[in-house]
Order: structure tokens, then C-alpha cells, then sequence
């Protein structure tokens, strides 16, 4: 099938992306693919966000979408001991760390409308079906995506009714996959576009929604931590926002340049929520959502040049997550419309197949970058002087910003990548986390099935090991396989055998994070997308 | 002979739901919904009983929102030549559906109807049976394999600790079990060719049969949760609490 | 407020459902009779009327009534429709069947799966797979219901009901009864089986689930089951994983050998009526759902409980 425009995502980047494609040229042909079985399943994010960019986009989104609903209205940082919760005074607070005028909303929700909202406007939107392949030119340009074989069965060979994949062509390709994309990862690899950027830098967020006590519910309150229980060394934090209907979602971000390999993201945030300060919001309620997804932390410096020839990067995909607040959904949003208007024009001036220079060389110099450019040295800072001092610099570098317009440091480089970030497990000590309670805090396997999430089983394993043998002398020998730990979703279990340790890669269980693709410390594991309409089925995150 | 289908759009099979706090019902907002699972089994055996010559035309019909016109987009994809959809927003049960099937059925002049055995969202497992008792047609429940015979057709049913062969006499009902068939993957083709089909649309309203609810949903509650049981020392214990106190043995 | 109860049999022998069922009918209204239909189904009857509390059994017997297809049953129980306000079946192949056809010739919505009675119109039955359970009344002026057995203890044998025979009316069939394959194999069917025995992944091999899990559901006539890990490693076969995935069961009795517990499991066995686990490791999570657990070494225990089962069995 051939389109104008091909959109890999239905994330706030793709569908911003599509929407504005229809609203500047009604008569262009525009699809998006999304490998989640419906419209949100795969998306997960905090969310606080900022609404600037979707006013922009439809601003009958805040009376339509039901998202509009809980403006944040008492905005606390703290930093945590085991026992005590330190506020930060408001006082100290860099004006961009404020969240004034922003809503408490789901990412995920407000992805299902807009995908309507496109549909009504003539978008073809197609979930299910992932993109599993870039497909190119005789040139080497991208002219389109090829999605996923179906019915597959474990050796790859075709059942009783396999589907050939299909080919998508069109005059460009929008890469809006989020985070760690795999067609995105190819498309930088090939075109050498991280040339001249920093290395990229991730975390791993967890996401959970209680259900709280009436008596516990602010709606509008929301609150970030740092400190207890990570150490100084390793740097992350919490987030905890009051929604609708006595939900509150409480989120932890783990970065993934730390360097213990015994360390567990997953146990450390189960481990937070048994703060005093936490456990007497949670303790009466019902967790009812659980998910996780990486989260781009390179920030300014990291992002890859976002044209090539054929198609372009948007959204999380391109790295335009602001670190320091934790957001990303509005530039996600910027980014899609900033594109739209560079493909519009290039499509109307009958271009195709060609590199988009001009969005490239846009994005600085707009909102997007206005909001990347100020905060850019937090994440090295605290890399660098761990989270009390780092923080600390971080926020008098935002003051600079603030106060004289400028940074006193220039850019800050990013230490080295996050799977080099890893210290063999000689040099640490196992962690003796506490056992899940079955109450505040849970195991993994409890956790993801309230994401509902499900593969076909008789389907080819998407998590490509390379080289077993390598993986074994490496991840296992050298840093106690740190697999069976950084993964959400207990994926990977090293399993002591008399011939030997062997991994066992639970693929029915992957929640889609990417952590695995980037933290693996010899980058030996490839995430590749299972057959369409696997995966998690996330309801309202 | 025209086979009719009714695709019953469901809370997704790998959903999780969730029984509201205040005992309302159940939270489906936001969640993945689908054609139910079995629906799709019938479908699929319906189509193939049309590839292999016995029926000529497969009919899904889909009865409720207007959000059900998803479901009959997968129906038409996984091989359905036809689509209907009877609108209504109340909430129908299934005596009101069977009556609602029936006056297609005879509008139609539908010689088969195969239907799921039961929606996994109500679990209630009526629909099939009232359809044949409405229409006065012989039945075939769980059927784990249909072959048509002409005038009639021979199904094997999965009843009680084991299998029951029967036949039925056509015009007549079944309603598929699990291992009927697994139903085909649909591509992305057949989905977008499926979307430019239409899908035929009538209101439940005027189709001259009661609609209206017998039953009350009083409340929904959460299951009630195991609690741990006692730890036994040795096996000759416990076999003792499983013959005494249990009675299981 | 008189009840009637379809009873449910194989054609020589009262199956337990009934008394089951009865308990059920019971809670509703004491006027209970209960329907024996079915072909020389004397013997059958006579057990029947032996159940405690049973006002009246009616004896239905006629060659049109054997292999007890549900057109001919549903005709015959709406030909006694008229004394009753509850007609109530097992929730069997039988009662599934032929109920809604009953309901739907007297023009009322059917109860389904009933669990607990708190009214004679007043109900509880579990919809989304028991992950949720609803209370309805119904507003028919007459109810037909089916009752899930396993909710019920069946009432005690110390009854002497009369016996009352009624005559079938059959009109021309439009089904045949050409073969049944019951318990084909010597092993139940697992989504069926009254007595479970499922193995994990500490069994560790094909020849350990053998020799281990299979040999105790042998003595026991039980299904086989499975964790997902054993049916990943290859030792046990795809169609006997137990959970969200694979089957969901309820049996009567649930053993759980080298099973961790995860949720992902227990979904599919947790509606079981009584849970034993066996364990080494005492922190598993099965042991939250077990009635009874062992911990310990599967290795030795599972061959001692093989051995003491089959000497109380023979
Ligand atoms: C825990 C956490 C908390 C966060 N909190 C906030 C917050 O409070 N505020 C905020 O503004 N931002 C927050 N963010 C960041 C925000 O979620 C992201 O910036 C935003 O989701 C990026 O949008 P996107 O459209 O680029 O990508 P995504 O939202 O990731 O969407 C990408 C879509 O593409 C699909 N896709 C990927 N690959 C393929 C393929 N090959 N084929 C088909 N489909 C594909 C995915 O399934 C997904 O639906 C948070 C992120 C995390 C992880
Ligand atoms: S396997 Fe990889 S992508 Fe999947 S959940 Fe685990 S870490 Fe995330």
C-alpha cells in the first residue's frame, strides 16, 4: 500500500504527527501502525503534563478527552532517609522544575483520543501490527516499513496460517516508536546519525495506580523524591500523582548507568513504597495498574540528527525528554507537529524520499528546544557528583539559567554509555532485598499480570541473544547476570544446571521496556517486536 | 444455505478487570475490548465451511453500540461476507438477543447459525440454545467438530468426561467449544480491505421483539480470596485431612 | 413455591451433582421435586427419591428419552413447567443445554452457574471467569437456574421420596444420538477431572514428571497438569498447562507438586475446592492458596504419597 505519510506509533508523537499532517493538507494519505493490540496498550507514562503543546494541536482536547479533569494544585519535592522525608522549600525551586498549569492526566487515555480525533479526520490507523523492518530504495532511502510475519511458530517456520508481513511505502517514514525504537535504532545505526551527539542516556521507569482511600485522595497533589532507598551512587527518584477517582500513581525511575549488577530496579521501587511516608497513603489501598517502560535521559546533547534520507525521528524516539521534570509527552506532541509542518511543505512542493534538513535544523531553535537547551547539565551533574551534590548543582545551574540566561558550565558530556555503566559482581556485594509482602509490595511475576500482558506462545523468541555462549562467559560469569534483576518483567532467569548456567528468556512475560536492549553489558540482546498485538495491555497508564 | 454468526464484542481476553469499589459492576473503562473468543471460533468455522462448498454465504451480526462495528471489521477481515449490526445502548440479555437473532434469522433465511458457546464476559451460555428454542431448530452445544451432510450435519460435542457424536437435522443451531478450530491469522491486507466494506446497520428497537431486562444486577463483588490453609508434618497426615476433613478422597 | 430439579445421571447411575443441585434447590423452597428422565432409568430413580428433603421424583421413561438429547428433555421438563415457579438444573452438559431452552419457550431470562441462593429470586453467580461475582434478582414470575455443583455440599442419602411416573409426549425428532466416547482415555479430561495432580518446574524432567506427578494422578484417576516452566522446558506437553494461558479447572481436589505459586498459575486453579501443595520451599507462594502443604523434598514425599494412596485405594 502506498501512502504519503507512514507512521510508526501511536504514541502522542505519531498521532500529534498525523494530526497535524490532516489539519495542514486534508487530501494527504497518512497511516500509523502501532504494535499494540489496541490504541494505548503500550503506552505508559507518569503522566503530569505540560498542556501548551495540545492546546496548540486540538485545543477541544480539554473538554473532550475527560483528561483536562485534575489541574495540579500542590506541587512537594522531597528527599528521603529510611525513615524521614525532607521537603524541599518551594523557595528553592528553579521556575523550570514548576508544574503550574499542568494536569495530572493518563498518557494512554489521551492517546485513544487523539487516535479518534485522527480517525474522524481521515488518518488510517492500523493496531496490531508492528514494524518490523525498514524497507528501502534502490538509493538506500527509506521508503517505507515493512510489518511482522504472524503465525510463525517457535523455530520461525510458518504454521498452518502465517501471514507474510506487508509492506507500507511511502513518501517519507516517521519514526515515532518512543524510546529505544528498534526501527529507530537501525535508521541511527545506518545513517549514522548519533554522529557528533552525545551518547544516549536512559532510565527505567516503573509505573503503578492505587486505588487509595477516599481520606488519603488529593486530587492535584503531586510529589517527587529522591534519595532513600537508592544510594548517592546510583541515581533515580519517585514520583507519586493524585489523579481522578481516588487513583493515585506512583512511579520510580531507576537511570540505568548504575553500576552495581546486583542491584534491582524493580525491588528498590517496591522496596520505596514501604517509606513511612508512602506506605500510610498505600497501605488501606488496591494497586490495580503495574508497568515499565525505559525513559530517554540524554537530554539536549544526546539527540541524533532526526532526518534522514526518507524519514525523520520524533518524539521519544529523537530523545526530547526533559530529565530533570520527568516529562516528555509535550515535546512528544511538539515534535509531531514541528514534522508535520516540515513533510507538509515538502510534500506540497512534491519532494519525496529525500532528507528533511529542514526539520533537522528546526527543532533547536523552537519550544522543544527552549525547554531541552536550560536543563541539559542536570543528568551529567548528577552522574557525575551523585544524586545530594548533583542535585544540588543541577538546580544552581537551572538558577543561571534563570537568573542570567545562561549556564556557568556550557554542556556538560555525558560519562560513557549505560551498558558500560556495569561493575563486575566481584567488586559487589548481592542485595538482600526484603520478600514482597503481597500487600504494599509484590514479586514480578504478581505485578505484570495486572498488565495484562500475553505473546502467542508458539512464536519465534523477539529477545535476540546473539551469541548464548558470550552471553554466559559475560553476563552470567563476569556480572551475575544482572538480566534476571534490571528486567520488569521476569524475563530472564539464569538457571543453574549440571551443564552449566542457561537462560531461560520467559519472552511471553516482556512488557516492551527496552531495558534489556540497553543494558545489557556486551549490548548482546536485541528487543525486536513480536508478532502484533503481544505484549502488555496497559488500561489506563 | 447462509450461515449467520452474532460476534459478541468482550472485555479482551488478556484484559484485567476490575470489580468497581462501590459494587457497580465491573471497570471496563479504557480496556482493550474484542470480538469474544469463542464468537471468533464459530466464525471461523463458518468460513470454512463456505471454502469448503456447504455454505454460501457467512453473516456476522454484532447486537449494542455503535463501538461494535469493530468486532464486525474483524469479522468481515477473518472472512465474513457480510456484516449487521443491530444497534441498541441498553443492555441486552441474552433472551433478548436470542429473540433479536431469531427475526434476522428468518429475515435472512439462515439455515445455520453457529455461535460461541459463551461470552467470557457474562459466562451465562444461553444464547445458542434459546436461538434453537425460539426458532424450534435442533441443537448442537461445544461442538468440538462439525461436518456437513447434506441435509443434515454430524457434530461431536465435548459433554461431561468425554465426546458425544449427534446429528442434527438442518436448519439448526451450534455453538462451538474451544477446540473446534483455531481460528486464522488476519493481515493487515484482509483488515484493510475489510474497512471499506459496509456494515449494514438496523435499530433493535424496531425489530418488533421485548428488549426489556429480567434480571437485576443488585451488586458486583470481588471474589471471595483463598486463605492459607494449614502445613502438615508428614504424608500420612495428610492423607488423613484429605480423607477426614476434606472428604476428597 | 415448588421447585423442580432435573436430575442428572449417565443412564444407570445418580451422579453427585444432583444432590448437589438439591442442596441448592433446597436453600429456595422445601417442595422439591426432582426429573429423572432418561431410558430404564428405574434404578436411577429410586436413588433419587433416597435424597433428603425430595417431595416427589418423577419418573420419565421412554425410548425417545435415552442418550437424554436437550430437545427432548427441554419438551418434556416444559410439559411439567406449569406446577413450578424454579426449574433448576446442575450446571452439567445436560443442564447447560436443555435449561435455556426452557427458559427461552417460557419466555424467561435463565440464572446461570448459580453459587449461593439468598433469595428464592435473589441469586450470586460469577461472571468474567469468578474474577467477579454478581447478585441478581430476577423479575420472571418463573425461574429457571442452573447450579453449579461444586458450590454446594450434596445432601445426605437418608430420604424416602415417592416415586411418581409421568408420561413423555415426544414430538418428531430432529437430532440423533449416533456415539459417545466417554473417558476415552483412562485419564479424565483435565478441564473436567474431579482430582488434579499438576507438576512444576522442580520436577526438572520429562522422566521425573513421569515417574513422579503421572504415577500419583494414575492412583488417584486424576487429570495431569502442568506449570508453565515444564511446558517451556519441553518435559510436559503444551495441553496440560494449568493458568491464565493455559486451562483454567476446578476440581474437586488440586495437588500442586513443585509448583511456586505464581499468579499467573494460580489463576487457573485457585477456584479448585481443596489445594495441596508440595514444596521445598517453604516461602512459596502456592502455600498462600494451599488447604493443606507439605514442605519438603517432592522427591521423597511424592512417591511416599503415591504409596500410601494406593494402599488406601486397593
Ligand atoms: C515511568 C514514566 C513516567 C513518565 N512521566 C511523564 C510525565 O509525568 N510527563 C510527561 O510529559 N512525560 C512523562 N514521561 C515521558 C513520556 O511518557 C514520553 O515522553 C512520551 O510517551 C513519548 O511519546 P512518544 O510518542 O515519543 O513515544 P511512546 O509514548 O513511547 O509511544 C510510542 C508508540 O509506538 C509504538 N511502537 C514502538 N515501536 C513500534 C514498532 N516497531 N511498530 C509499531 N509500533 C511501535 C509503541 O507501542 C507506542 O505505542 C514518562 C515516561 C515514563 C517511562
Ligand atoms: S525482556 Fe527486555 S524489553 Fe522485555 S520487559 Fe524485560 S527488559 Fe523489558
Amino acid at each position: 500500500m502506498n501512502y504519503d505519510v507512514v507512521i510508526v506509533g501511536a504514541g502522542p508523537a505519531g498521532l500529534a504527527a498525523a494530526i497535524r499532517l490532516k489539519q495542514q493538507t486534508p487530501s494527504l494519505s497518512v497511516v500509523v501502525i502501532e504494535k499494540a493490540g489496541a490504541i494505548g496498550g503500550h503506552v505508559i507514562s507518569g503522566a503530569v503534563m505540560d498542556p501548551a503543546a495540545l492546546d496548540e494541536l486540538v485545543p477541544e482536547w480539554r473538554s473532550a478527552s475527560g483528561e483536562a479533569e485534575i489541574p495540579v494544585t500542590d506541587d512537594r519535592f522531597f528527599y528521603l532517609s529510611a525513615k524521614k522525608a525532607w521537603p524541599l522549600p518551594a523557595l528553592f525551586m528553579p521556575r523550570l522544575m514548576s508544574n503550574h498549569g499542568n494536569f495530572v492526566v493518563s498518557l494512554a487515555n489521551i492517546c485513544r483520543w487523539l487516535a479518534a480525533h485522527a480517525e474522524a479526520l481521515g488518518v488510517e490507523i492500523y493496531p496490531g501490527f508492528a514494524a518490523a523492518e525498514l524497507v528501502f530504495d534502490a538509493e538506500g532511502a527509506v521508503i517505507g516499513v515493512a510489518t511482522g510475519d504472524v503465525g510463525l511458530d517457535r523455530e520461525g517456520r510458518p504454521g498452518e496460517s502465517h501471514q507474510p508481513g506487508m509492506e507500507l511505502v511511502g513518501c517519507y517514514t516517521v519514526l515515532a516508536e518512543g524510546v529505544r525504537g528498534n526501527l529507530s535504532k537501525q535508521a541511527i545505526a545506518r545513517f549514522a546519525l548519533a554522529e557528533g551527539a552525545e551518547t544516549p542516556k536512559y532510565g527505567i521507569g516503573f509505573k503503578e495506580v492505587w486505588q487509595v482511600e477516599p481520606a488519603q485522595h488529593r486530587p492535584g497533589h503531586i510529589q517527587h523524591s529522591f534519595g532513600w532507598p537508592l544510594p548517592d551512587s546510583t541515581g533515580g527518584g519517585s514520583f507519586l500523582y493524585h489523579g481522578k477517582d481516588n487513583q493515585v500513581t506512583v512511579g520510580f525511575v531507576v537511570h540505568l548507568d548504575y553500576r552495581n549488577p546486583y542491584l534491582s530496579p524493580f525491588e528498590e521501587f517496591q522496596r520505596f513504597k514501604s517509606h513511612p511516608a508512602i506506605r500510610r497513603l498505600l497501605i488501606n489501598g488496591t494497586r490495580i495498574a503495574y508497568g515499565a517502560r525505559a525513559i530517554s535521559e540524554g537530554g539536549f546533547q544526546s539527540v541524533p540528527k532526526l532526518a534522514f534520507p526518507g524519514g525523520v525521528l520524533v518524539g521519544d524516539a529523537a530523545g526530547f525528554v526533559n530529565v530533570p521534570r520527568i516529562k516528555g509527552s509535550h515535546n512528544a506532541v511538539r515534535s509531531g507537529m514541528l514534522v508535520a509542518d516540515h513533510l507538509a511543505a515538502a510534500l506540497g512542493a512534491g519532494r519525496a524520499a529525500d532528507t528533511l534538513l529542514s526539520y533537522d535544523a528546526a527543532w533547536r531553535q523552537s519550544a522543544i528546544g527552549a525547554d531541552l537547551y536550560p536543563v541539559r547539565n542536570v543528568k551529567p551533574l548528577w552522574s557525575r557528583f551523585g544524586t545530594l551534590a548533583g542535585i544540588a548543582l543541577g538546580g544552581l545551574d537551572m538558577w543561571a539559567h534563570q537568573l542570567f540566561g545562561r549556564s556557568l558550565l556550557g554542556t556538560l558530556r555525558h560519562a560513557s554509555a549505560d551498558h558500560e555503566a556495569l561493575e563486575p559482581a566481584a567488586r559487589h556485594r548481592p542485595i538482600a532485598y526484603p520478600a514482597p509482602d503481597g500487600n504494599l509490595t509484590f514479586d514480578r511475576l504478581s505485578s505484570i499480570f495486572l498488565s495484562g500482558v500475553n505473546h502467542r506462545e508458539d512464536q519465534p523468541v523477539h529477545l535476540v541473544v546473539a551469541d548464548a555462549e558470550r552471553q554466559r562467559r559475560n553476563e552470567h560469569d563476569v556480572f551475575g547476570g544482572p538480566s534476571s534483576r534490571y528486567c520488569p518483567a521476569g524475563v530472564y532467569e539464569w538457571i543453574e544446571q549440571p551443564a552449566g548456567p542457561h537462560l531461560q528468556i520467559n519472552a511471553q512475560n516482556c512488557i516492551h521496556c527496552k531495558t534489556c536492549d540497553i543494558k545489557d553489558p556486551e549490548q548482546n540482546i536485541t528487543w525486536t517486536p513480536p508478532e502484533g498485538g503481544g505484549g502488555p495491555n496497559y488500561a489506563n497508564m | 444455505m447462509k450461515a449467520l454468526v452474532p460476534i459478541k464484542r468482550v472485555a479482551d481476553f488478556n484484559a484485567r478487570i476490575r470489580v468497581r469499589p462501590d459494587g457497580t459492576g465491573v471497570d471496563l473503562a479504557n480496556i482493550k475490548m474484542s470480538a469474544n473468543p469463542f464468537d471468533e471460533i464459530a466464525l471461523e468455522q463458518a468460513v470454512r465451511l463456505r471454502e469448503a462448498g456447504g455454505v454460501s454465504e457467512v453473516i456476522a451480526v454484532s447486537i449494542g453500540s455503535a463501538q461494535c462495528r469493530d468486532v464486525l471489521r474483524s469479522a468481515l477481515a477473518l472472512g465474513a461476507d457480510r456484516a449487521i449490526l443491530i444497534r441498541s445502548d441498553l443492555t441486552l440479555e441474552a433472551l433478548a438477543i436470542a429473540k433479536l437473532l431469531a427475526t434476522l434469522v428468518r429475515a435472512e433465511g439462515i439455515g445455520l447459525a453457529i455461535l460461541g458457546k459463551q461470552a467470557i464476559d457474562d459466562d451465562a451460555g444461553q444464547t445458542g440454545q434459546m436461538l434453537a428454542a425460539l426458532l424450534g431448530w435442533p441443537q448442537a452445544t461445544f461442538a468440538s467438530s462439525v461436518e456437513l451432510q447434506g441435509a443434515s450435519a454430524k457434530v461431536t460435542r465435548e459433554v461431561d468426561g468425554g465426546l458425544q457424536t449427534i446429528e442434527v437435522n438442518l436448519p439448526a443451531v451450534i455453538t462451538a467449544d474451544l477446540r473446534l478450530n483455531t481460528p486464522r491469522f488476519v493481515g493487515l491486507p484482509a483488515i484493510m480491505k475489510a474497512k471499506q466494506k459496509p456494515i449494514e446497520e438496523r435499530d433493535a428497537e424496531s425489530c418488533g421483539v421485548s428488549l426489556g431486562a429480567r434480571l437485576c444486577v443488585l451488586r458486583t463483588e470481588e471474589p471471595p480470596t483463598r486463605k492459607a490453609g494449614v502445613m502438615v508434618k508428614t504424608v500420612a497426615d495428610l492423607v488423613d485431612k484429605l480423607r477426614l476433613e476434606a472428604g476428597v478422597l | 413455591m415448588a421447585i423442580l430439579l432435573l436430575a442428572e445421571h449417565d443412564g444407570s447411575v445418580l451422579l453427585d451433582q444432583t444432590a448437589r443441585a438439591l442442596a441448592a434447590a433446597l436453600e429456595i423452597g422445601s417442595d422439591v421435586d426432582i426429573l429423572v428422565a432418561g431410558k430404564d432409568i428405574g434404578a436411577v430413580a429410586e436413588t433419587a427419591a433416597g435424597l433428603a428433603g425430595v417431595r416427589t421424583v418423577l419418573k420419565a421413561d421412554a425410548d425417545d428419552l435415552d442418550h437424554q438429547l436437550p430437545e427432548a428433555i427441554a419438551a418434556l421438563v416444559l410439559q411439567l413447567a406449569e406446577g413450578y415457579d424454579t426449574i433448576a438444573a446442575p450446571a452439567t452438559s445436560l443442564g447447560k443445554s436443555a435449561m435455556p431452552r426452557v427458559a427461552a419457550l417460557l419466555d424467561v431470562m435463565q440464572i446461570s452457574d448459580v453459587i449461593a441462593v439468598l433469595a428464592p429470586d435473589t441469586f450470586k453467580r460469577p461472571i468474567y471467569a469468578g474474577n467477579a461475582i454478581q447478585i441478581v434478582q430476577s423479575s420472571d414470575a418463573r425461574r429457571v437456574l442452573t447450579v453449579r455443583t461444586s458450590a454446594f455440599a450434596p445432601v445426605a442419602a437418608t430420604g424416602a421420596a415417592a416415586i411418581e411416573t409421568v408420561a413423555f409426549a415426544p414430538a418428531e425428532a430432529r437430532s440423533r444420538f449416533i456415539e459417545e466416547q466417554r473417558g476415552k482415555s483412562a485419564r479424565p479430561e483435565l478441564g473436567a477431572a474431579r482430582i488434579v495432580v499438576s507438576g512444576g518446574r522442580a520436577l526438572g524432567s520429562a522422566e521425573n514428571f513421569q515417574t513422579r506427578v503421572v504415577a500419583l494422578a494414575d492412583v488417584l484417576g486424576a487429570a495431569v497438569g502442568a506449570s508453565r516452566a515444564p511446558v517451556d522446558e519441553g518435559y510436559a506437553p503444551n495441553d496440560w498447562q494449568v493458568g491464565q494461558t493455559g486451562k483454567i479447572v476446578a476440581p474437586e481436589l488440586y495437588i500442586a507438586v513443585g509448583i511456586s505459586g505464581a499468579i499467573q498459575h494460580v489463576a487457573g486453579m485457585k477456584d479448585a475446592k481443596t489445594i495441596v501443595a508440595i514444596n521445598s520451599d517453604a516461602n512459596a507462594p502456592i502455600f498462600q492458596y494451599a488447604d493443606y502443604g507439605l514442605v519438603g523434598d517432592l522427591f521423597e514425599l511424592v512417591p511416599q504419597l503415591t504409596a500410601a494412596l494406593a494402599q488406601t485405594r486397593s
